[in-house]
């Protein structure tokens, strides 16, 4: 008898062997220069299900650059397994050409160079096209939004993401789940989840004082599609009120909660469904646990660490897909449930390169409106970049070192921290930064610039803290952000050792000497968790020290030693 | 930045770590010192019991954790890094319909939370789980 296992695994190299994911068929194409919209969205309709799954928009409207990293360090199980696979070997693993579209779209590598001629990617206008597109071929496929929608422009803050809920609402989501939306403040998030017309998904989301399950956000929803019966259970970002100030959202509790995560699929099973989807919002590693703890997950699709791969990976018996971010991928999933299961699956992740599809007019024009009332403010021209902006990686990305030296000198400090997040755009070499640009790296509910001071020793303390939540051996015990990022302060890291022993050589950068773990520093920095927290807003700061500088160059560092690879 | 009581929470475990290395056997000891005066010093067997806490606690000072033992005439929470291992003791009587409990603790730092079942025949069960308090502050 054949067991689940080995059919999903047949069903995997089938579809290797007959290209159907549908990645290396675009790829090979776009080789010879001959990028479609028709070859993009090419895909042979399959099974009798499809799901749609976009994640981690962060609020980004419109087309942009977004550079994947080059440092993406797995740790214990997850040493050098992907998405911990980057640049020449990222691509060497999937049989992608150097300089093909998916190069550019998946890796780094010669980016600036590439962004040049494959241009911009995303806009919601485009993605609207992908899913009418998909919708054609299966009118009932259903579309998940994996949540970081309502956070991360200048016009998602003016408007409390209005915009963001105004514009996915014509796109006709079937559910979401949540990060970032709750640090638009809990009553905001009731107000606009309660006008949702779709589900507001959370098995993980709880009240707190008393540990029961949130009433606004169900664990699941059904769908009938195609004679069978699918079941979506919501996962929201576990670590929220930790990585994010909880004093914003008091009344929530979070946590990955595996355990009520079996209940409910047990739950769902019990009530008929055939095919058991988990939209989640844990980060990848966490997926990949979760997926071996728990049984009768059919699909997970995967956000909140930004990774986008051409073909799923599969975690006990469970299918995990993660979608990128920024809007630069859509994944679609088709899927052949019969007989009280999942047989077969067929899937693609779809590029958005905004030159080759065409905007949905209606979508491109709501956009559009959207934005009209703050034009003005959005486009005004701050300065130029002499050289590629970016964030993305676990440690300092250009961005980052630009935001410290802005720190450093607009607030007088000696050493500055800024959050190791994963969104923000990349900025290629010679464009123009306009206050858009500068809010797409910096916008939040909790963006004030602090100045204060810390002991070396309570340095080490926030560096091990932070280390540890990045490069713990145990996924359940990271929070899939990237490391603290430090200005006019060196550090080495050996990643293999336990917390509290992985940061040394902590040095004084404007001196050259050793951090006194006696001393005091003046500390600058941005976003923190605690309530109370005063000083400029961070855009604000960032916006006077590009101004003051005009053309900004950042130069290449290597302050951070990285050892333990 | 302003100190709260998370950031004191942190300090206080950052002192603890590095001030106490000396001192962590004795809480280990204090820990099995507390352990054998519940078990009367027998053997400790792994399974039976379930502990359930956070991986990482949202708030150090209130710490929601749910212990079972089904056919346990009672169980003993222990936290191995507070300086007081001691947390709870939860007895069932013959009627109790299960044996469970849950209760919210607070926890000095990052540690084990150990819980310890006496079986109705006398023998003694154990479980661990161990909670990460963190200081926080970055998301994806």
């Amino acid at each position: 008898m054949i067991s689940r296992r080995d059919f999903l695994q047949v069903g995997m190299s089938a579809a290797a062997l007959l290209g159907a994911s549908g990645f290396g068929t675009w790829s090979r194409l776009a080789a010879q220069q001959a990028l479609t919209q028709d070859q993009l969205l090419d895909f042979d309709t399959f099974g009798n299900v499809s799901l749609i799954h976009i994640t981690d928009i962060h609020a980004q409207l419109k087309p942009i650059y977004f550079r994947e990293p080059s440092v993406n360090i797995g740790v214990g199980s997850n040493r050098g397994e992907v998405p911990h696979v980057t640049g020449a070997e990222f691509r060497r693993l999937y049989g992608i050409d150097d300089g093909s579209p998916a190069h550019y779209a998946l890796s780094s590598g010669d980016f600036s160079a590439l962004a040049r001629g494959y241009g911009r990617m995303g806009g919601l206008d485009r993605v609207a096209t992908v899913i009418n597109a998909i919708r054609a071929d299966r009118p009932d496929a259903i579309l998940l939004d994996g949540g970081d929608t309502w956070h991360g422009s200048y016009t998602c803050y003016q408007t409390q993401a209005q915009d963001m809920v105004n514009v996915m609402n014509a796109l006709k989501p079937d559910a979401m789940t949540f990060h970032w939306e709750f640090t638009l403040g809990s009553d905001r998030v009731a107000e606009l989840v309660e006008g949702l017309p779709f589900a507001a998904l959370g098995q993980n989301i709880f009240d707190a004082e008393w540990d029961e399950p949130a009433e606004l956000f169900p664990p699941y929803t059904f769908f009938e599609r195609g004679g069978t019966k699918i079941a979506v259970i919501g996962q929201a970002f576990p670590y929220m009120p930790i990585a994010n100030p909880g004093w914003m959202f008091p009344e929530y509790a979070f946590g990955i909660r595996d355990e009520n995560m079996q209940a409910m699929v047990d739950e769902v099973r019990a009530q008929g469904a055939e095919c058991v989807v988990v939209l989640s919002h844990n980060g990848f590693d966490v997926d990949k646990k979760m997926a071996t703890v728990v049984t009768g997950i059919d699909v997970i699709l995967s956000g909140h660490t930004h990774d986008a791969l051409p073909d799923p990976v599969l975690a006990g018996e469970t299918l995990i897909f993660p979608s990128g971010s920024n809007g630069k991928f859509v994944t679609r999933i088709d899927l052949d449930i019969r007989d009280g299961r999942m047989m077969g699956y067929r899937s693609k992740l779809i590029p958005i390169f905004s030159d080759v599809i065409a905007p949905d007019p209606e979508v491109a024009a709501l956009i559009d409106a959207e934005r009209a009332p703050h034009l003005d403010r959005l486009t005004e021209v701050i300065g130029q970049t002499e050289g590629l902006l970016y964030r993305r990686g676990n440690f300092n990305g250009s961005w980052d070192d630009l935001i410290c030296d802005a720190l450093l000198s607009e607030r007088e400090a000696e050493i500055a921290l800024s959050p190791g997040v994963r969104w923000g755009p990349s900025l290629i070499p010679g464009q123009d930064i306009t206050r858009e640009d500068i809010w797409n790296v910096t916008s939040m509910s909790y963006g004030e610039a602090y100045r204060t001071e810390m002991t070396g020793d309570f340095l080490k303390l926030v560096l091990e803290d932070v280390a540890d939540n990045i490069f713990n051996p145990d996924p359940y015990y990271q929070q899939g952000g990237d490391m603290v990022r430090t200005g006019g302060l060196g550090y080495a890291i050996d990643i293999t050792k336990p917390q509290g022993s992985r940061i040394s050589n902590m040095t004084h950068l404007a001196t050259g000497e050793p951090i006194d773990p006696g001393k005091s520093y003046v500390v600058a920095g941005w976003a923190s968790v605690n309530e109370g927290t005063e000083g400029p807003q961070i855009w604000d700061v960032v916006e006077n020290h590009i101004r003051a500088q005009g053309t900004v160059a950042v130069t290449p560092r290597d302050d951070v030693v990285v050892t333990g690879l | 930045m302003e100190l709260t009581r998370r950031k004191m929470l942190a300090i206080g475990s950052g002192t603890l770590a590095i001030a106490a290395l000396p001192g962590l056997p004795a809480f280990a000891s204090a820990t099995d010192d507390a352990i054998a005066a519940f078990t009367g010093g027998a053997d400790l067997v792994e399974g039976g019991v379930t502990i359930n806490a956070p991986e990482i606690a949202e708030n150090g000072n209130t710490v929601p954790i749910d212990v079972s033992a089904p056919g346990a005439v009672s169980i003993a929470l222990f936290a191995a890094g507070n300086p007081v291992p001691n947390v709870a003791t939860f007895t069932f009587g013959p009627l109790a319909a299960s044996q469970s409990a849950a209760t919210r603790i607070r926890l000095a730092g990052t540690q084990d939370v150990i819980a310890v079942a006496q079986m109705a025949d006398g023998s003694f069960a154990k479980a661990s789980a161990n909670v990460k308090v963190t200081i926080g502050g970055c998301g994806g």
